[in-house]
């Protein structure tokens, strides 16, 4: 990448690349946020891909809106009416995955597949249909497929932002119910939220989103605005209410960040690239983030590697077992408690001494608390002083005897 | 009787075999609850055939299907490490993955000089059914002279190879794929490498997809999944006869589609046909609204005795 590019990106970030990649910038960025914040009911309710059916579902209303306004006369690609007959359509192809899903017995996924791949091949005809009407050959609705912000109207980016806009308004209206029955409907129900309701103005929202990003975004792609912000935002916390503003503000950052990017040189589509920087953010995210991601989780594996090792070599110090893992005798020479020749080492014999009474301590703890909640407790890694209290201990000492010299007779003194 | 075979005989065959190939796998897809696999395999060709492009810089065919293959292989492998490492339901895992692999293919296709080859997103969403014309036949006589025959699509044989494989790998590998289908347990009980029976039925599904794409379009490749087995599934409860229904459902779909497309608008006073791909997948849905009307085996068991 050359400065002039980075210039040009800059330029673009500071809404500086001139007026309409300026429109289509925040136009998209509103619509990222909108699209994230919404799509995290649709994820938490596990219906992520319903939003795919919904998207395709949208091509045919638009080639219907365009012989119809058309046949009375109109311009034909006035895009509030384009969109109002993608939401016609979309609210249609909504419905039978429903219907489907509900009355036949065909599973949820076979619904959302035959929706999206019956009401597209439908749509795809009706464009066939167009291009050979004498107005529809420079109608350029393919562009609904992939999106296209070369050329924006002034009039097209102000419906995208108010769009926008007005659905961070409603998520932010109805954020409280659309937790609730995402998080848990049978609950919802019961504590008097309509749960039907509260679905369909889930799907409301989904739909417009899909709607109002089909310009910017394209019909094939817009529903990854949906699905990958909360995926991503789910990495970083685990309270519902989070998800909801951490996916609206990756959503609003992948929006604006890609819109820029594409402003910044030719030949760079913004559609796909709003998507390749959401599904950058995720692979940050599914990389570092901290308690979900998988360096948390390798390190995690790590340490708990580490810890079994030094317990189960302290262990073997103390039994005076020969010990031949090679993991094992590295953990115990780092950490000093062994010679480089597998000798111990006077810390380790004082460390392997208390490692061995702790075990001796559960044994016996184990004999005495049958409970779950003590002897549940016992993984071989956790000491006996974080589950009992000091005198508990002290009663189990004494049933242990005194102290025993460390040496080959513990093998067999075992009570 | 000359046209028929120079022009609309090619096109009907690749489009029964695309059909029937992608209807097959899709039967196992669907009752594995996998059917959208075959959505997200559609998506992510189109990266694979235009990596293929742009490490070959040639349009043929050995290239674009090893592309296609290896990016269907790849998608697959990325859901299943999305969805374990990021510990994600399936469905979002899916949606993650192809919608980026897609997005990728346009914008790498964008940044490449494709001007010179027969590439474009369009023709990998609807393909070009119509354009499969078999000039050189003049007459059914053609279909017995050699010189004639040189001359068919490449297409067509490439697509019957893809029809005839994964007809015989069905029937080779009935048993197993039947038995892991319904009974997963069961089947690895008896000792049957399950795991390796799922991939295997996906990379047989990437197959049908790769080599029903070039010709039709991904657009078919979805709805012939999903569409014939699902209509299928509501005529019986015998894997054996929804299989054969769902063939029978796709030679349909194929057949009435193009025929609809190619004439229909004629027939409603227009002059210009419209897209194949589209109406062979509008009909597959018609068919399978007919099956949820009025399907034997509609209902799911119980339901109808409570509705």
């Amino acid at each position: 990448m050359d400065t002039g590019f980075w210039q040009a990106f800059l330029a673009a970030l500071a809404l500086q690349a001139g007026y309409n990649s300026a429109l289509v910038a925040v136009g998209a960025g509103l619509l990222g946020a909108a699209a994230g914040a919404g799509g995290t009911f649709l994820f938490l309710r596990k219906r992520a891909l319903v939003s795919d059916a919904v998207a395709h579902a949208t091509l045919p209303g638009i080639g219907i809106a365009f012989i119809l306004m058309v046949m009375l006369g109109g311009e034909g690609r006035s895009l509030p009416g384009l969109l109002l007959g993608s939401a016609v359509s979309a609210t249609v192809g909504l419905f039978l995955v429903e219907w489907i899903a509900r009355r036949t017995r065909l599973p949820e996924d076979a619904a959302i597949g035959a929706v999206l791949s019956v009401f597209f091949g439908f749509g795809i005809v009706l464009l066939t249909v167009i291009q050979t009407m004498s107005s529809g050959r420079q109608a350029g609705l393919e562009s609904f497929l992939l999106g296209s912000t070369a050329g924006m109207l002034y009039a097209d980016a102000v419906t995208i932002a108010v769009g926008g806009a007005l659905c961070v308004g409603v998520v932010l209206l109805l954020r409280r119910p659309m937790t609730i029955v995402s998080f848990d409907p049978d609950w919802a129900a019961a504590s008097g939220v309509s749960v039907r309701g509260v679905d369909l103005a889930i799907m409301g929202l989904v739909m417009a989103v899909t709607v109002i990003g089909l310009k910017i975004v394209g019909l094939i792609l817009v529903v990854a605005l949906l699905i990958i912000p909360p995926v991503t935002a789910r990495f970083w916390t685990e309270r519902t209410e989070r998800v909801v503003w951490i996916a609206g503000a990756l959503g609003g950052a992948a929006g604006y960040l890609g819109a820029a990017l594409s402003a910044s040189a030719p030949d760079l589509p913004t559609g796909p690239l709003i998507v390749l920087v959401s599904f950058g953010l995720f692979m940050l995210s599914l990389l570092l983030a901290p308690v979900r991601g998988v360096a948390a989780a390798l390190w995690r594996h790590r340490r708990f590697q580490h810890d079994v090792h030094r317990r189960q070599g302290l262990l073997a110090l103390a039994r005076r077992e020969a010990i031949f893992d090679r993991l094992t005798l590295k953990v115990l020479r780092r950490e000093g408690l062994i010679r480089p020749d597998g000798v111990e080492t006077p810390d380790g014999a004082a460390q392997a001494a208390k490692v061995l009474r702790d075990e001796k301590r559960w044994d016996v703890a184990r004999r005495v608390y049958r409970d779950e909640t003590i002897a549940g407790r016992y993984d071989g890694l956790t000491s006996i002083e974080a589950v009992l209290t000091r005198d508990e201990i002290a009663e189990l000492d004494r049933r242990l005897g005194p102290p025993v010299s460390v040496g080959p007779r513990i093998a067999g003194a075992v009570p | 009787m000359n046209a028929f075979v120079q022009l609309d005989l090619t096109p009907l065959l690749i489009g029964v075999l695309a059909a029937i190939a992608c209807a097959l796998p899709g039967n196992f897809l669907l009752l594995r609850r996998q059917a959208l696999i075959g959505d997200a395999i559609s998506h992510v060709v189109l990266p694979g055939i235009v990596v293929a492009f742009l490490v070959t810089g040639t349009i043929t065919t050995w290239p674009m299907m090893l592309g296609a293959g290896g990016a269907a292989i790849v998608a697959v492998v990325l859901i299943e490490a999305v969805r374990r490492l990021g510990r994600i339901e399936p469905g979002a895992a899916m949606g993650v993955v192809f919608t980026a692999m897609f997005a990728a293919g346009v914008l790498l296709l964008e940044q490449t000089d494709t001007s010179g080859v027969h590439i474009d997103v369009e023709h990998a969403l609807y393909g070009s059914l119509e354009s499969l014309i078999w000039l050189s036949a003049d007459g059914w006589g053609s279909l017995l002279d050699p010189v004639a025959l040189a001359g068919l699509p490449p297409e067509l044989p490439r697509m019957a190879a893809a029809a005839a494989l994964i007809a015989l790998l069905t029937g080779v590998f009935w048993r197993p794929l039947k038995l892991s289908t319904f009974d997963e347990g069961f089947a690895a009980t008896l000792g049957l490498p399950v795991a390796a029976i799922s991939l295997g039925l996906v990379v047989a599904a990437a197959v049908a997809a790769v080599a029903a794409f070039d010709a039709v379009g991904s657009i078919i490749v979805i709805a012939m999944f999903i569409c014939p087995p699902a209509a299928a599934r509501l005529m019986t409860n015998r894997l054996e006869r929804q299989v054969a229904w769902s063939v029978a459902f796709a030679t349909l779909s194929a057949v009435l589609g193009y025929v609809l497309a190619g004439w229909g608008p004629l027939w409603l006073g227009g002059t210009h046909a419209v897209s194949a791909a589209g109406m062979i997948a509008t009909v597959s849905g018609v068919i399978l609204a007919l099956a949820c009307l009025l399907g034997p085996h509609r209902a799911r068991v119980g339901a109808a005795r409570e509705a």
